[in-house]
């Protein structure tokens, strides 16, 4: 473009080596963003189609439904107790995680003889399946031969066997109990390595000071956790929101809808029930309520910071 | 603080209540494994096996096609871990090490897809494997692992290769050592307690993957363990012996694997928590 025909050879070069180094970050990235793009962009972009669109039950796109899909949706009596019963079950889970992790961390961080021990003990429920861990407790909690029936009954706190996983209300219970327990040993090492972090001279100045256990805790290591516990909750509320193993392997979210979270409803309405759209705006529906709860974390954290 | 033997002895004693709260469902495991199928039918259940049936150990490999499945399941982790870390390193070190432009934006890319969980997106990605094909192949299932996990890869490496001073690769690199030199020998070997958690958080969520192999497979013999397993116990049969005894073969490599890099583990997430 410009006149002057002695810049071009020289430009030209330069622009191409522009364009180059503009390329140069594809070379590092480029694998992890066609990985992305690839197995989850597309299922995201052809879940929120595939809930505008009408799907026979051998997986045919009959056409286009609009928005039939969420009003058939919204219509369904299960919908709000199985949403308020999903917030109750991650706040629930992730509330008794955290404060038990935060306890099991400190834990793990004092000298004991045989703390090692007892860190891999730790660890067992993280490398073992949460589904074989769902099945052990299900077999614990039977019926007939559970052992769980079995100590209560030699101490007499029940005097005849109880079906724990037929109860809603205490197979709820029982299912938010081993969702915590799975969900302790990430949790845990994510505070060990938190407190591991925190330098030592911060505790020798709190002594100087005459700081108490107390003061030291809740006014210098709870604080300094803060990153911490920030990351750990996050991926929790993820985590539990989307837990699906624990409650399909114990009560598969009987009976009826009684035990159903959202996900597991989701599951259901794809198929066992064949309704391919409607359990496809169940997903967008449910991803979010995980958007929303994340933010709503965010802010409040944040807030807390201000206030301080 | 005064180190009383008073609180050391609380603590050790609360130390191993906790050790075994934790372990006593797989020691319940164990136990239950070793029961004879009749034993397993008495209530109230027994504590420990009237007869200790070792031979359940042996048996359980002809009562199904444990091997198929075990193979299957290593294959699947094994190789998604592969494919995550492969993709993860370079783009966790160039963003580490480079300020470019785009580099906000796939960062925050990755902090999205955290937010995805399979289990969330099941019905997208079944179609997917329809669409591509790929239903009832392992392929299907390595993709699915090595995507899911590469967001923690990225997050857990990204902040360890931030924690590593630039100079110090310089200086390999101003050595003579080149800059692939100075990747590999000083960057990388320094990195590798975040590279060890990356590696055995991917392995064992593809270990113990659920709900996408329970939905995109089909033939028995494509079924990684996770999804063959509760097939012991259905309407017609109960050979919880047999469930947990191949729930035991799977847990047991994998908890000694953990027990081997526990040190690592705390390293690597305290880069990946505090940066």
């Amino acid at each position: 473009m410009k006149r002057d025909a002695g810049f071009r050879p020289a430009s030209r070069p330069s622009l191409l080596r522009r364009i180059g180094r503009a390329l140069v970050p594809l070379l590092w990235l480029g694998p992890s963003i066609v990985l992305i793009a690839v197995v989850v962009l597309w299922p995201v972009i052809e879940m929120v189609r595939t809930s505008l669109l009408k799907i026979s039950s051998s997986g045919v796109t009959l056409g286009n439904r609009g928005s039939a899909n969420y009003t058939d949706l919204f219509d369904e009596d299960a919908l709000v107790p199985v949403v308020l019963r999903t917030l109750l079950w991650v706040a629930g889970i992730v509330v008794v995680t955290m404060v038990l992790s935060l306890a099991i961390g400190q834990l793990l961080n004092a000298r004991f003889p045989g703390r090692r021990v007892v860190r891999w003990a730790v660890i067992v429920p993280w490398a073992a399946s949460v589904l074989m861990t769902a099945l052990i407790w299900k077999w614990m909690l039977d019926n007939y031969s559970g052992i769980v029936n079995r100590v209560l009954l030699d101490l007499h706190v029940i005097d005849k066997p109880v079906n724990w996983l037929g109860h809603p209300h205490q197979a709820m219970i029982w299912m938010m109990w081993v969702a915590v327990f799975v969900s302790l040993p990430f949790t845990s090492f994510v505070i060990l390595a938190g407190l591991q972090s925190i330098p030592g001279d911060v505790y020798e100045a709190a002594r100087v000071d005459g700081a108490g256990a107390f003061r030291t805790y809740f006014g210098i290591t709870l604080p300094l956790l803060r990153p911490a516990v920030l990351i750990a909750s996050i991926i929790n509320v993820i985590n539990v929101f989307n837990s699906f193993p624990i409650i399909w392997a114990m009560t598969a979210g009987g009976p009826g809808h009684a035990t159903d979270t959202t996900t597991t409803f989701m599951y259901k309405l794809a198929f066992y029930d064949q309704h391919v759209g409607e359990s496809a705006a169940m997903a967008v529906v449910n991803f979010v309520l995980i958007l929303v709860m994340v933010l709503v974390y965010l802010r409040a954290t944040r807030w807390r910071e201000e206030v301080r | 603080m005064k180190r009383s033997p008073v609180r050391k002895v609380l603590l050790t004693g609360v130390g191993w209540l906790v050790a075994l709260i934790f372990v006593a469902p797989y020691l319940q495991m164990f136990l239950t494994s070793l029961k004879t199928e009749h034993e397993l039918t008495k209530s109230p259940g027994t504590y420990l096996p009237g007869h200790w049936q070792w031979s359940n150990f042996v048996d359980v490999w002809k009562a199904a096609p444990i091997w198929t499945n075990m193979r299957v399941s290593l294959i699947v982790a094994a190789v998604a871990t592969v494919v995550t870390l492969a993709c993860a390193m370079p783009a966790a070190y160039y963003t580490a090490r480079n300020r470019f432009r785009g580099r906000g934006a796939f960062l925050l890319l990755v902090l999205v897809t955290q937010m995805f969980a399979p289990t969330a997106l099941v019905i997208g990605i079944f179609r997917e494997m329809v669409a591509l094909n790929l239903t009832d192949t392992l392929m299907a299932l390595i993709l699915v692992n090595a995507a899911f996990n590469l967001p923690f890869c990225v997050w857990i490496l990204h902040g360890y290769f931030s924690s590593i001073p630039k100079e110090l690769e310089e200086a390999a690199f101003l050595d003579g050592a080149g800059r692939l030199g100075a990747l590999f020998r000083v960057t990388l070997p320094i990195s590798t307690p975040g590279v060890i958690t990356a590696v055995v958080y991917t392995f064992i969520s593809a270990w113990n993957e659920y709900i996408v192999a329970l939905t995109v497979t089909a033939s028995p013999n494509r079924q990684p363990l996770t999804v063959a397993i509760p097939s012991f116990v259905t309407q017609y049969q109960a050979h919880w012996q047999y469930l947990f005894a191949t729930s035991l073969i799977a847990i047991v490599p994998v908890v000694i694997l953990f027990v081997f890099i526990e040190r690592y583990l705390i390293g690597g997430l305290t880069a990946g928590s505090v940066k």
